[in-house]
């Protein structure tokens, strides 16, 4: 055990001035994200792989492919001869051009991440994109040998914001802060009861979703799922713990050592997920046909309103627990102390295996309306994970409460960001943040200094 | 393909380039996480210094010298960055803010705003021919090998030769290291950095010294990546590259100094192997499934190898037995 | 026999003739002088130190009740941990606020309560890691061996003579990991001693050995006071500490109510309190960690 010994030394805060300047500037740097284009303009403008078929004249083979399409006087109308070019790590790789129908298939060598540019000069006159800096995306990944891109044409309608947007859009924060906290709290008791960063809670979170979407897909109403997929996460939970972390325990195995046994775990389930649950992103159910609703102040749509609810008594019933029961107690004083929790006759293994079952549902749960409010993934929980690791040291690490503030910050630092920086940043907000918090103060926002001896 | 092809092919890689890059960034990652016990999982972080210093330095046409000493200086001050405010606190920190400072690093790179100097997401390209990379090149053109399988044409005997050679240069420069009482510090830390302090070293100095020549040895990789591959852009610079570095170190022997050169033939060969071999069998596969198998077969690699043979191929058995302890 | 080198080395110069046996009582060649150190956790004073000064040459006891705050005012006194108010010196020198190499490189080495073998190293590796001032260990010049050399091999005789005394010679090559417990003190021990230190402090030397063995570590222990170094140590053991200390200084709840000679302590009312009134009364108030 080491120990910070002077937390308050001049150039530690100088350091994170310096970084905070520096990162602040790259904010900055950035424009004003875009605001979201018409659904409905949007709709008139869909397109198929169908379709894309049928312009081609024959199958697409391996290419990338979309329509340009722009909503004038309510009708789609697609511009002729835009020339779009694909690249790879800085290497062109092929162009084309579209033809009257607004179409364009490029032409790749094979599955991979590609760079995709429209070249804006070549837009006929009266079109326009939505955000000139998005003429060029700059990750498609293809893995299924054809990949369909989308550029939004239409009016740049960027910079027109009322107080209602700034509200919802920290609404919405707030709902991503609140579940990331209950995906993050298990990862948080689980440090604090046995010392291990788990990098496979990004996996349970993510079994969790796909337990569910399996159900879901398979006829069983959504909200009907939920409960399994909890228990198949608790499952999960407890099974990790009693094949794998604590047999390593037992042997006393270092904790950078487990640290590296739980990336082993996370790439090997992540890369199964991907085989078993495919690359393809998926709905559930519930998520279909929600509108936003003007509630005066934000406009959340109904599944907002629900998801929020559900974080919010999770997350009293937690704090209730660990505040005021006996369990809860015992989870608090282990954390504190393992070996002064064991002499006084609390039986830390089982501890231990609570906390496991209480981190498999909560990531699972977390996991399934992460996926409600945005999409199921085989990767989402290894997305969020930094987040999430964000939040336990932003609060504290080990400090249960700690990763519950932590992640309502960070949630609403990070999507609020994207009305101020380049949207592209918003990752990075979340992780200057830590950066910052723990060059400032280290034992993080509600922790206390550790104690020595 | 015939189970030779799909050896020879396997072989290829293990001896050719791919292999002789992961040998340089593990004995950089090796001296830091093997013989330091620094948890550093923002490796790749190191290596996109290198990468990008090379290629910016392409792109402005300062010549493949100013190239490898923008890398260095990049690597440096990143690890003294990184270094000076969580070599301070306990080793978990380390490893969370440098996984996110790798991240961070990337989109930042990757980022629009940042075309003019990374060329963003698009990133650089045109190495080879704006650095004379393969100039000095005395192979003369063809093909070498045996068979069909095991070719290697002259450019990339080139690649090969100079990234081998950088290989043995580090190796034996740690060698140097770690067998002086400067290395016999560094194993102390990574056993208990407390009785090093009571014995009165400087732990604080001697793990960031370790740290930055880590980096910079991983930036040397990161460059030569870059000229080797003649392009450089921010989509291969992720988190599971620093999670292969680990695997290629612990295969090697943690802490051992032959370990990463032993660790990346073997890593390159059993995953080759393992997907020429996948393709031979059950031939209806995808790219991606056959990619995602490749990986799920080096997590359950790395997770096996910790549990059931922690010193890896190199590794005093005795040395770990001790860990365990 | 100890008592007898006490007794004789007592009668010819008995640095504590005018000490008074009182807490905070001033010693006639000090070697470290501590006032008002203090250390908070939240709202626990786990240490409250008004003054205390060490007397050079003797060893010093350093007793309490389990919670007493002595591991707290070690570690304060080493820079292991910060102090919130307080300064001291060593040596006549400011030690406040220095962190624990510096104090190290001064000559003031401590062990650990719970022993800290590097496990992965040989023992004699961890000998040699103790070596002061070694010119290999600088980034630099440790890649050029003739600069290094001889002095690595100077160390080494040095440290087999060490181990040779501490009988664990024949263990030189072994993996600090294999040792036992025992073992393992006496190579923390014989390892502090690498450092060529003044003052050693040693936080409960004897926690955890077999009877045999705490004989053998007692040895030690006043031989390293008949070498001419000043011990401060930590123990539990009051026949332990009756036999081997010149002075004892009692901590309860983070002050120091008594000081004096072994034989003034163990007639003190506020050291019997303490012991009988914490150890047994009160179970839960455990160790300040």
């Amino acid at each position: 055990m080491s120990l910070d010994r002077s937390p308050r030394t001049p150039h530690r805060f100088t350091l994170a001035a310096l970084l905070a300047l520096v990162l602040t500037g790259t904010f900055f740097w950035g424009s004003p994200a875009s605001a979201q284009s018409d659904e409905a303009d949007a709709a008139r403008c869909a397109f198929t792989k169908a379709e894309a078929v049928e312009a081609n004249g024959g199958p697409l083979g391996q290419s990338i492919w979309g329509r340009l399409c722009q909503v004038r006087d309510g009708k789609p109308a697609f511009p002729e001869g835009v020339e779009i070019t694909v690249t790879q790590d800085g290497k062109e790789v092929a162009s084309a051009t579209t033809d009257d129908a607004g179409v364009f298939v490029v032409e790749i060598p094979g599955n991979g991440t590609y760079q995709v540019a429209l070249d804006t000069k070549t837009l006929p006159k009266g079109f326009a994109l939505t955000d000139a800096d998005l003429a060029t995306l700059g990750a498609v990944k293809v893995n299924l040998g054809d990949q369909q891109v989308t550029f939004r044409l239409g009016e740049d309608t960027r910079g027109s914001r009322d107080l209602q947007d700034y509200l919802t859009t920290a609404a919405k924060g707030l709902r991503l802060g609140l579940i990331l906290a209950v995906a993050a709290v298990g990862l948080s008791l689980v440090y604090g009861v046995t010392g291990l960063i788990n990098f496979a809670h990004a996996e349970l979170v993510t079994f969790g979703a796909i337990v569910a979407f399996v159900l879901n897909d398979a006829g069983m109403p959504f909200w009907l799922c939920i409960p399994f997929a909890i228990a198949a996460g608790c499952l999960a939970g407890y099974t990790s713990d009693r094949l794998l972390w604590r047999p390593l325990r037992k042997r006393n195995m270092a904790l950078v050592s487990q640290m590296v046994v739980s990336i082993g775990l996370s790439i090997a389930v992540r890369n199964i997920f991907l085989i078993v649950f495919g690359p393809n992103s998926r709905r559930y159910t519930a998520a279909s046909g929600q509108r936003e609703k003007d509630f005066g102040l934000v406009r959340l749509t109904p599944n907002d309103l629900i998801i929020m609810g559900i974080c919010v008594v999770v997350l009293i019933g937690i704090t209730y627990m660990l505040r005021k029961t006996r369990l809860g107690t015992a989870i608090r004083a282990t954390a504190d102390n393992p070996d002064l929790a064991a002499s006084s006759g609390i039986g830390v293994n089982k501890i231990i295996a609570i906390v496991w079952i209480i981190c498999g549902g909560m990531a699972a749960l977390g996991g399934i309306l992460y996926g409600l409010s945005v999409t199921v993934t085989s990767d989402m929980g290894f997305i969020l994970l930094l987040s999430m690791f964000a939040a336990v040291v932003l609060g504290g690490l080990g400090n249960a409460y700690g990763a519950l503030f932590g992640a309502i910050i960070l949630g609403v630092m990070q999507e609020t960001s994207g009305l101020f920086v380049d949207t592209a940043y918003k990752f990075v907000v979340a992780l200057a943040v830590l950066i910052v918090v723990l060059l400032v103060r280290p034992q993080g926002l509600l922790g206390t200094k550790e104690r020595f001896g | 393909m015939s189970w030779l092809g799909v050896f020879l092919l396997a072989l290829q890689t293990a001896l050719g380039f791919p292999a002789a890059s992961y040998a340089l960034a593990a004995t950089g990652l090796n001296l830091q996480f093997g013989y330091t016990g620094l948890s550093n999982f923002g490796m790749v972080a190191f290596l996109m210094m290198g990468a990008y210093g090379m290629a910016i330095s392409a792109d402005r046409g300062w010549g493949i010298w100013v190239g490898f000493a923008l890398g260095i200086t990049a690597a440096v001050v990143l690890a003294l960055l990184l270094g000076i405010p969580t070599l301070r606190l306990r080793a978990d920190y380390l490893s969370v803010v440098t996984i996110a400072t790798a991240e961070i690093l990337r989109l930042v790179i990757a980022a629009r705003p940042s075309a003019d100097l990374t060329g963003a997401a698009r990133g650089i390209g045109g190495l080879s021919s704006n650095l004379g990379f393969f100039k000095p090149n005395f192979i003369p053109e063809g093909s070498y090998g045996i068979g069909d399988d095991f070719v290697f044409n002259s450019r990339q005997l080139w690649s090969m030769l100079v990234c081998w050679t950088l290989v043995l240069l580090a190796t034996l420069l740690i060698r140097a290291w770690v067998r002086s009482p400067w290395g016999r510090v560094l194993r102390a830390i990574r056993e208990d950095e407390d009785a090093a302090r009571a014995l009165g070293k400087n732990v604080v100095v001697y793990k960031l010294q370790s740290f930055v020549i880590g980096g910079v040895i991983g930036s040397l990789a990161g460059a030569m990546i870059a000229l080797d591959s003649g392009s450089v852009g921010p989509a291969r610079w992720i988190a599971p590259l620093t999670f292969a570095l680990y695997t290629v170190v612990i295969l090697g022997g943690a802490g051992t100094v032959w370990g990463p050169v032993v660790g990346a033939v073997v890593y390159w060969f059993v995953l080759d192997f393992a997907d020429g071999a996948l393709n031979n069998l059950w031939f209806d596969v995808s790219d991606t499934t056959s990619g995602a198998f490749r990986l799920t077969l080096m997590g359950i690699g790395l997770m096996l190898l910790m549990v059931f043979r922690p010193q890896g191929i190199l590794g005093n058995k005795k040395e770990a037995f001790a860990s365990a302890r | 026999m100890p008592d007898d080198a006490l007794s004789t080395s007592a009668v010819a110069t008995d640095p504590f003739a005018d000490v008074p046996a009182t807490p905070g009582a001033p010693k006639p060649d000090p070697i470290l002088v501590a006032d008002g150190v203090r250390r908070r956790y939240g709202g626990l004073t786990a240490v409250d130190v008004d003054h205390l000064e060490l007397q050079r040459g003797v060893i010093t006891s350093l007793i309490g009740p389990n919670g007493a705050g002595k591991t707290t005012f070690f570690n304060l006194l080493t820079g292991f941990d910060k102090a919130n108010e307080g300064t001291w010196t060593f040596e006549g020198e400011r030690a406040d606020g220095v962190r624990p190499h510096h104090l190290a490189r001064r000559g003031m080495v401590r062990t650990f309560q719970l022993t800290k073998a590097l496990g992965r190293m040989t023992v004699l590796d961890n000998m040699l890691l103790a070596g002061r001032d070694q010119t290999g260990e600088s980034a630099l010049t440790s890649l050029l061996r003739p600069l290094w050399r001889d002095e690595e091999a100077a160390n080494t005789e040095r440290a087999h003579e060490l181990l040779t005394r501490f009988k664990l010679d024949a263990l030189a090559d072994e993996y600090a990991a294999g040792l036992s417990g025992g073992q393992r003190k006496l190579l923390e021990m014989a390892r502090a001693l690498m450092t060529d230190p003044s003052l050693v402090m040693l936080d409960e030397p004897m926690a955890g050995v077999n009877p045999a063995l705490t004989q053998s570590l007692l040895g030690h222990v006043t031989a390293l006071r008949d070498e001419g170094m000043s011990v401060l140590f930590v123990e539990h053991d009051m026949d332990v500490i009756m036999t081997i200390s010149d002075w004892v200084v009692c901590m309860a709840e983070g002050t120091i109510i008594a000081e004096g000679r072994p034989a003034d302590i163990a007639g003190n009312d506020a050291v019997i309190e303490a012991y009988l009134g914490i150890d047994h009364g009160n179970t839960t108030t455990g160790e300040i960690r």
